[in-house]
């Protein structure tokens, strides 16, 4: 029996007075593709920034491989977890931005390797041809040495995925990537993702719009609506036998 | 009075006796506020509120005297008191004085710096796992510093321009020079008009070089500009 790689347990959230996350369970198992999708609003965001450590659950526990990721045991007691605990877990886990958030001062070629090199304290030269590797893969292997300014949002976008991919995620979190792009540069971006989907064994979790595009290519679904999973299956249980009349409504708004 | 040449050519060597002391003072009390200037910025990120709150009202107490009154503080009062009292020779006054008056202006400076990255910067850097260290050191300040260096610059020649507030506590830089010299010839008006022309010969450089080097900044990740630059075959 297959141990899922990440666990949400009755995870809540906050922020100020508004409960944005009201309880999510939610069992990722290693090599799935989650879809997560539901009206804006909803906390789809919220459910993977808390995964990445961007956010902090207000209750709750999520386990990555079995680990409290935002709690740790000192002197018998679970307490919050330290910088140091957040980053042991955090290691297996990678994220793609809805904005890029490539680092302007360096090449795309530089973005790529820092992170390896810094974090990982890798070999410099494997890294440099990992990264060239990936950057050839989304198809971005003649721009190396440019500046993500000179680059279309498109490419931005494929460049922080290849970013995210150098550093061997177990998990790879997926933030609106396409939302930011103009829509002619969406398929270039999602071209990529099925690519990735289709021959990488880690575990995606794509928050998305692109309502087709994720029913296409996830093992499953999930309908996010007022702060709970409201539907959660298979693209064909969730489209065709769904009763739920929100998810139906919003399927019939999204899908083109 | 009128304007006598020779006194001119007699006080102009006499003068410039000084401009160690100015130049001087003016760059080891910029270094001090440089430094000090971190000091405040990371105090003010040390995340409890009352502390920040602390922190910020003494900044604010500190901007909002004359730096002359605490320079004057420093060498008149502070012997003073008993205990803690140190007495300072002129020179570590005013760098002392002027350091911490013009430290919390650059404080502001840095903290404006570190401000305009991007939130996402931080994001992306967590996502990718960089230690805190890391995250300062490999993106934060790399991109925080650049565009406030111009700023910096202008404080170090605002900086210059108040050192002089130095010979009130007996630091013998030009404008000290052109009293003595005045005191003992009873003639003010060259000495005097000869600070001036030094500070103008150097302040104004410095400030059209600073204006050169905001545009250089501005422009850094600019598309066009790398463009250019790599046309040259300058590496960035």
């Amino acid at each position: 029996m297959l141990k899922p790689i990440v666990e949400y347990k009755d995870v809540h959230k906050s922020f100020g007075e508004v409960e944005v996350l009201k309880g999510i369970n939610l069992d990722i198992y290693p090599g799935e593709k989650i879809a997560v999708i539901g009206p804006s609003g909803s906390g789809k965001t919220t459910i993977i920034r808390m995964l990445m450590t961007l956010e902090e659950p207000t209750s709750g526990d999520i386990y990555v491989d079995g680990k409290n990721l935002w709690k740790m045991e000192k002197n018998g007691e679970m307490v919050r977890a330290n910088e140091k605990h957040l980053r042991e877990i955090r290691s297996d886990i990678g994220m793609v931005f809805q904005h890029f958030n490539l680092f302007p001062h360096m090449t795309i070629l530089e973005n790529c390797m820092t992170a390896p090199i810094h974090v990982k304290k890798e070999d410099k030269e494997e890294v440099r041809e990992r990264s060239i590797h990936m950057l050839e893969r989304v198809g971005l292997g003649d721009k190396l040495n440019n500046y993500p300014s000179q680059l279309s949002g498109g490419q931005k976008q494929r460049v922080a995925m290849a970013r995210a991919l150098v550093m061997r995620p177990k998990i790879m979190l997926f933030d609106e990537v396409t939302s930011a792009l103009d829509p002619e540069l969406v398929g270039e971006v999602l071209e990529v993702i099925r690519d990735l989907a289709k021959h990488e064994d880690m575990a995606m979790v794509l928050v998305t719009h692109e309502m087709d595009f994720a029913l296409d290519i996830a093992d499953k679904v999930l309908f996010l609506d007022k702060g709970i999973i409201a539907e959660q299956g298979t693209a064909r249980e969730v489209i065709e036998q769904s009763d739920n009349a929100r998810l139906q409504e919003f399927l019939r708004r999204f899908r083109k | 009075m009128k304007w006598n040449w020779e006194i001119f050519f007699d006080a102009f060597p006499f003068v410039l006796q000084g401009l160690g002391i100015t130049v001087g003072l003016t760059v080891t009390c910029y270094l001090f506020a440089l430094l000090l200037g971190f000091f405040w910025t990371f105090l003010r990120r040390v995340p409890s509120r009352p502390f920040h709150w602390f922190v910020t009202w003494a900044m604010e107490f500190i901007r909002s005297t004359p730096p002359l009154v605490q320079l004057f503080f420093i060498y008149y009062a502070w012997p003073m008191i008993p205990g803690v009292g140190v007495t300072l020779s002129p020179f570590a006054s005013a760098v002392l004085g002027l350091g911490i008056h013009f430290s919390t202006y650059i404080g502001e400076i840095y903290r404006s710096g570190i401000e305009s990255v991007d939130k996402g910067q931080w994001e992306a850097a967590t996502a990718l796992n960089f230690s805190t260290y890391q995250k300062w050191r490999k993106i934060i300040l790399p991109q925080a510093v650049p565009p406030v260096i111009p700023m910096l610059g202008n404080y170090f020649i605002i900086m210059f321009k108040e050192v002089p507030l130095a010979s009130t506590v007996g630091a013998a830089g030009i404008l000290y020079m052109a009293n003595t010299y005045g005191a003992r010839n009873w003639a003010y008006l060259e000495p005097l008009t000869i600070v001036g022309i030094i500070f103008l010969l150097l302040s104004y450089p410095s400030a059209i070089f600073i204006k050169k080097l905001e545009r250089k900044m501005n422009t850094r990740f600019d598309k066009n500009t790398i463009l250019e630059n790599s046309q040259k075959g300058a590496v960035l």
